[in-house]
């Protein structure tokens, strides 16, 4: 059901990915102020803007969910808000290294980015100890459906008070004139940008995908279970009995 | 509530020792004391409907659920203002100096615009952790984060306040902010709520 696609899509990400890798270290020039350093840009940029656009999406699907009440979605949401936690560690980690080599510190607070993207991404810390706490699988779903949308709705309110309340001093490449990047460079980044959403939406079907076959077995599972029960004792084992039913059961 | 916002402030003279506060110290211990002792009204917000089976009759009555979302907000509030009614007076008299009275008139409507915000995120975070199975551990995880804005409207607000000198601008510039997050997230709560008692 998820997996149409997929292996097309896991190829154009690879090949995006190393494309977008071969134009970072061979194509780029090194920019004038930071040189090699700079370049970082192409992997901390790109995924910090998919892994937010991530956590709305998730906010998104979770609107669908409770309008539709259809559990698919409830699982999409989570996949999306899932992944956007994973690559979210990995923005603070780049961006920190990128911090620590431009301006000599691993943490930098006077800088609004990167201070927004810790207050979300600790809010989000909390999806998955929420969501696994509800026991009830049902409530469970409308749950997490609910903190996914207060939580997308509060990225960008989080990013207006921060931004607000600090200087200026994050390095602005993508401002309101179009940024002073070269051409080249805008290049890079962009196809950097495509091959990482890619790569997310690759691993986001491959997750589903996994999740579906896995929930499928299980009620191959219970249904194989039940069958076993309802046979009469001394009825001859079929073929499928070399799967070890529970002997506590009888 | 208000008795552990004073006792924070014990902890803080000792902390930091200092037998005064002012600027924007004074406006961080302030906010994060106040944030701190909302947890603690939040906690206990949904538990006793929860244990007693109350929310089932809530939801027999012929009632519209935003209005249990609203009553339950308006209590927090309640409780936020009796809270404050304590806690900025102790404030005043424990930790800011000599001349603990001018700041109160401008406090006034940063407290009562932070408050509505705190009252919608609080409610529905408290119902949102009231099913879970680590109640007490969720609410602090889950509200702490969502109160960012606040804590940065009102420290950035009052920190004038505390020093003397008041440009009026800067106060409007964080009404305005707090202002925003209370409408998103009393808008936001209002939608979502109904989902979280449906059964």
């Amino acid at each position: 059901m998820y997996s149409k696609g997929l292996k097309p899509l896991s190829i154009a990400s690879l090949a995006t990915l190393a494309l977008a890798l071969g134009l970072v270290f061979f194509y780029a020039p090194n920019d004038a102020d930071q040189g090699f350093l700079q370049k970082i840009f192409y992997i901390h940029v790109p995924i910090a803007i998919v892994s937010l656009c991530g956590f709305v999406a998730g906010g998104l699907m979770a609107i669908q969910y409770l309008r539709t009440n259809d559990r698919s979605w409830d699982m999409r949401s989570y996949v999306a808000i899932h992944l956007s936690i994973v690559l979210g560690l990995g923005v603070l980690i780049t961006g920190s290294i990128w911090a620590r080599g431009s301006w000599g510190h691993w943490w930098v607070w006077d800088e609004p980015t990167l201070v927004s993207f810790l207050i979300v991404f600790l809010l989000y810390c909390c999806y998955q100890p929420l969501r696994f706490s509800i026991e009830d699988p049902e409530r469970q779903a409308r749950y997490a459906a609910v903190f996914a949308i207060a939580a997308g709705a509060f990225v960008p309110i989080n990013f207006i008070a921060v931004r607000m309340s600090q200087s200026f001093s994050h390095p602005r490449v993508l401002s309101a004139t179009g940024g002073s990047m070269p051409g080249s460079m805008r290049l890079t980044f962009l196809i950097s940008l495509l091959g990482f959403t890619l790569l997310f939406v690759t691993l986001w079907k491959l997750e589903l995908t996994s999740k579906h076959a896995s929930m499928q077995l299980k009620r191959l599972k219970k249904r194989l279970e039940l069958d076993l029960e309802e046979r009469p004792a001394g009825a001859p084992a079929p073929p499928v009995s070399t799967v070890p039913a529970q002997p506590s059961r009888d | 509530m208000a008795l552990f916002s004073v006792t924070v402030f014990v902890l803080f003279h000792f902390g930091l020792q200092r037998n005064s506060l002012e600027g924007d110290l004074a406006a961080g211990v302030f906010w994060v004391t106040l944030l701190l002792a909302t947890v603690l009204g939040v906690n206990r917000l949904f538990v006793v409907e929860r244990e007693q089976g109350g929310i089932d009759g809530m939801l027999l009555a012929p009632i519209d659920r935003t209005a249990v979302f609203l009553a339950k907000a308006a209590a927090l509030f309640l409780y936020l203002l009796l809270l404050e009614l304590i806690a900025v007076p102790a404030f005043d008299i424990l930790l800011l100096g000599p001349d603990p009275y001018k700041p109160l008139p401008a406090l006034i409507p940063l407290l009562l615009l932070a408050n509505v915000g705190v009252a919608a995120v609080g409610a529905l975070v408290s119902a949102l952790a009231v099913e879970t199975r680590a109640r007490d551990l969720m609410v602090p995880l889950l509200l702490l984060p969502l109160l960012v804005p606040v804590v940065i409207a009102g420290a950035e607000g009052t920190s004038p306040l505390f020093t003397g000198s008041q440009s009026p601008h800067e106060l409007g510039k964080w009404l305005g902010l707090l202002g925003l997050y209370d409408m998103v997230f009393l808008l936001l709560s209002i939608a979502v709520f109904d989902f979280l008692l449906e059964d």
